[in-house]
């Protein structure tokens, strides 16, 4: 039996002690003594929201096929825990072994948002590895972090000894491999580290210097040594058909978010909305073949045992073979008594259909994202969906039995005048009084239940509105405000329910997005002030940030509201993320003219991206 | 056809509480590759009852849960297509069938075996405790506070080498904890007692037969040839 690093009697004390027992189904246990390599693969957040993350089990499979590598997990204890640890002084460990994580050769981070930023310093610290990378010994494990965030690496690069940016598939056992030869060599961490430089995809961010100009802006950003490269290009999986989809993923005890076998059927997407992140830095869109898809599924739920698959990509309608994976899944899974479900659809004839057979139409509810309430800022952003599809895709839905519709929106878009905040709630009674024309009243189930909700929009790096400023706490409310109030005054108000979020949230996620490495103090300094679990509605605390940024002397203004110029160097610019910087300005452009943009398969706006030399960039000419 | 899986719980598993070993089971049956019928209707789920929940923190020799399934193979086939996709601490002891009409275990547990071990020492008077015809206790519900005799639901006790083992009550009808005996007990002894100082094993469950014994819910059920 596998011996706890924690006693039962703290295990019974705490909430949900099986979040850091291990020895689920299909979790990979080796002799320590029989590997070389010892790798802790952390999400920052707590066992449910981690173990939810698809990345994490794709690159858990692919080091634990290593023979000589033993990947294990690691996630945030929660609050109740973290307290227990301090007090106790008990080592943060990996789930698997239970061993101390401060003994492992790597600590991976997948950052996937903003928020989690002081969960990382959670981590490291009850870890016993020192918060900044600069006062790391020899012994200490070797701290990387990857995913969406690392396109802006800077606020956190004090933390970190290296970045990988890209896809994790492409250069991690090239990293492992330089790590084996260093340590036969008797090189030291900053030697490693040197030579770690040069794999592609990886950012070492000790051996970069920054200057800043009076304004505040930067200066210069360039690497301190000539064999360091200044641009870091993200490395990408040309070849989704790999061998590193997991086959056998780990099947938690516990209800987690995202509880079913997850397929993901593609990567990228094809529709070029302005203020979408994964949108723009995982292009080019690459799918994996039907064939492929169809082998891992069944394979996946005959090791797991899972209830339900899930298809998973941006926009699952783009992909080519929706209709043979669908078809396939429905025959696999019918006999078993296994549910399908198929996020990010475009809701048309097709999807209804296949919709009205995996799916209780009585449970289940329709989700559009119009993002903007006119058809003017949609233009803006570069949103294709227009009232007309909202409309006929919810007539034809509320026809075949729906009355229950999603409609995600965000406030504070760039241009966005009080027009365009009020056609939120004009579009929302829309749908609503499509419902009470198309469905007769004796084929009613009760009312229509039209739910919108809105979020504030935050500029990313590497999108076409990394220029656009936001507005102040207060701004966003009186927007949000603004389309409350019009909601009230619609006709089918009692069908209607709106809903938004916080908008100090906001501010403090604009500030991480597009901070630099100025910025990490402040998150330094947040953490010591006691924040932590900042996703989290419960536990995030706006007043503390704010003394965190007076204490540092850092205005977030600069940050959030301030007017970017053209001409500006970001703190991701030595990211080459495949767009071009005149491809995002030429965007950005077009955006202010209200210019829309076709999509990949409708005609190639030369982004950037075909220069990996794959995926729908080159499908015309297969 | 209906069929009784007797199983184990040790180690780490003591902290997997009883919703998420019903989800265990229900994904362990379908690894296995287990014919089970399911529900009519839009989201079918397996035709599945367990016996008794058992506490977090417990471990047990003699869980029991009833499915209903199309087919079934040899019982030692399925205790091994099981056992292979089990965690380590869980094991299945067992797969009987049992007739169409008998009544799902839930309903019929009437007593329970439990093992306490000990790590550091029992206090002395335990027998003597348990000499007295009345042992009240007082539990609370969330309107009034009522006075309860356990001593009646206490079937058997002993003092073993390896640690106090009882019988006690168990079910829908009478049902009591062992917690709330060593509860009882040290309280009378003017000590406090501390659930983690000693680990609990549930050994065994039990059904009464017509002529009025106890017979583990296992020997109700059939092995399959």
């Amino acid at each position: 039996m596998r011996k706890l690093a924690l006693s039962d009697e703290i295990l019974l004390k705490i909430d949900k002690p099986a979040r850091y027992i291990g020895g689920e189904v299909n979790a990979v246990m080796k002799d320590p003594k029989e590997v070389e390599i010892r790798f802790a693969m952390c999400f920052p957040d707590v066992y449910e929201i981690g173990m939810s993350h698809l990345g994490i089990q794709i690159l858990y499979n692919m080091y634990n096929q290593r023979p000589d590598i033993w990947c294990e997990r690691v996630y945030s204890p929660w609050t109740d825990l973290d307290q227990i640890m301090r007090q106790e002084h008990i080592p943060l460990f990996a789930i698997e072994s239970q061993d101390p994580v401060k003994d492992f050769d790597f600590l991976g981070f997948t950052i996937q948002y903003e928020m989690c930023y002081t969960n990382i310093l959670q981590v490291l610290e009850l870890s016993q590895i020192p918060l900044r990378a600069a006062d790391r010994g020899e012994d200490d494990p070797i701290v990387i972090g990857g995913g969406p965030c690392v396109y802006n690496p800077e606020p956190l690069a004090d933390f970190f000894d290296l970045f990988y940016i890209g896809e994790g598939e492409v250069s991690n056992l090239a990293l492992m491999d330089l790590y084996l030869e260093a340590k036969k060599q008797g090189l030291n961490r900053k030697e490693f580290l040197r030579r770690a430089a040069g794999i592609p995809g990886i950012y070492v961010p000790s051996l970069y210097e920054v200057s800043y100009r009076e304004d505040g802006t930067i200066r210069s950003f360039a690497p301190l040594y000539e064999d360091v490269p200044a641009v870091v290009r993200k490395v990408i999986e040309l070849d989704l058909d790999d061998d590193y989809y997991p086959e056998h993923p780990v099947v938690p005890f516990i209800k987690v978010t995202q509880d079913r076998v997850v397929l993901e059927i593609q990567r990228g997407c094809i529709r070029g909305c302005r203020f979408c992140q994964a949108g723009m830095v995982y292009r080019p869109v690459r799918e994996r073949s039907l064939e492929y898809l169809k082998k891992k599924g069944r394979e996946m739920l005959k090791s797991t045992g899972h209830e339900e698959i899930s298809l998973s990509s941006l926009s699952s309608s783009d992909y080519s073979e929706l209709g043979g994976i669908v078809n396939d899944l429905i025959e696999a899974a019918g006999q078993q008594g296994v549910n399908i479900s198929l996020p990010s659809l475009r809701i048309d004839a097709f999807s209804l259909d296949v919709m009205s057979k995996v799916q209780d139409i009585k449970k289940s509810s329709l989700t559009f994202a119009p993002e903007a309430g006119t058809q003017r800022l949609r233009n803006v952003i570069n949103k294709g969906l227009t009232e007309e599809d909202i409309l006929t895709g919810a007539a034809a839905a509320f026809e075949g039995g729906w009355n229950k519709v999603k409609l995600y929106f965000m406030l504070g878009l760039p241009s966005e005048t009080e027009e365009d905040m009020r056609g939120i709630a004009l579009l929302s009674n829309e749908v609503a009084r499509v419902y009470y024309d198309t469905v007769p009243k004796e084929k009613r189930n009760g009312r229509v239940q039209v739910t919108a909700s809105s979020s504030f929009f935050i500029p990313k790096p590497f999108t076409p509105f990394q220029w656009a400023s936001m507005l102040e706490p207060e701004e966003y409310l009186d927007r949000a405000r603004i389309v409350n109030h019009t909601f009230k005054e619609q006709l089918n108000r009692k069908s209607l329910n709106y809903q938004w979020h916080s908008p100090e949230v906001t501010i403090i996620e604009g500030v991480l997005a597009r901070g630099d490495r100025r910025v990490g103090r402040v998150i330094e300094e947040a953490y010591r002030r006691g924040c932590i679990y900042d996703a989290w509605t419960e536990t995030f605390r706006y007043s503390v940030w704010m003394e965190a940024f007076r204490t540092v002397g850092i205005d977030y203004h600069f940050y959030t509201s301030r007017e970017r110029g053209l001409d500006e160097i970001f703190p991701w610019d030595f990211i080459d993320a495949g767009v071009t910087k005149d491809f995002l300005i030429r965007e950005w452009k077009r955006a202010r003219e209200g210019k829309i943009t076709p999509n990949c398969r409708a005609g190639c706006s030369g982004c950037g991206a075909k220069s990996f030399g794959g995926g729908v960039c080159y499908e015309a000419e297969n | 056809m209906k069929l009784r899986i007797k199983f184990s719980k040790h180690g780490c598993m003591k902290f997997i509480g009883h919703l998420d070993v019903m989800r265990y089971f229900q994904k362990a049956i379908r690894r296995a590759g287990i014919d089970i019928a399911y529900s009519e209707g839009f989201s079918p789920h397996q035709i599945m009852s367990f016996a008794a929940p058992l506490g977090v923190g417990l471990e047990s020799d003699g869980e029991y849960l009833d499915i209903q399934v199309n087919a079934a193979e040899s019982s030692e086939v399925m205790v091994r297509k099981l056992n292979q996709v089990m965690v380590e601490g869980m094991q299945v002891k067992s797969v009987r069938l049992l007739g169409e009409n008998s009544k799902n275990a839930m309903s019929i547990v009437a007593a329970a075996d439990y093992l306490l071990r000990f790590g550091q020492g029992f206090p002395e008077g335990f027998s003597r405790f348990l000499d007295r015809k009345e042992i009240p206790v007082s539990k609370k519900t969330k309107k009034r506070e009522t006075v309860m005799d356990i001593r009646p639901l206490i079937y058997e006790y002993r003092i073993e080498s390896e640690g106090v083992f009882l019988k006690l009550a168990a079910g829908s009808v009478d049902n009591l904890k062992p917690e709330l005996v060593m509860d009882a007990f040290f309280r009378d002894r003017g000590l406090e007692w501390n659930s983690s100082s000693c680990q609990i094993c549930r050994l065994e469950l039990y059904a009464r037969t017509k002529e009025g014994e106890l017979a583990t819910l296992e020997s109700l059920g059939d092995v399959m040839e």
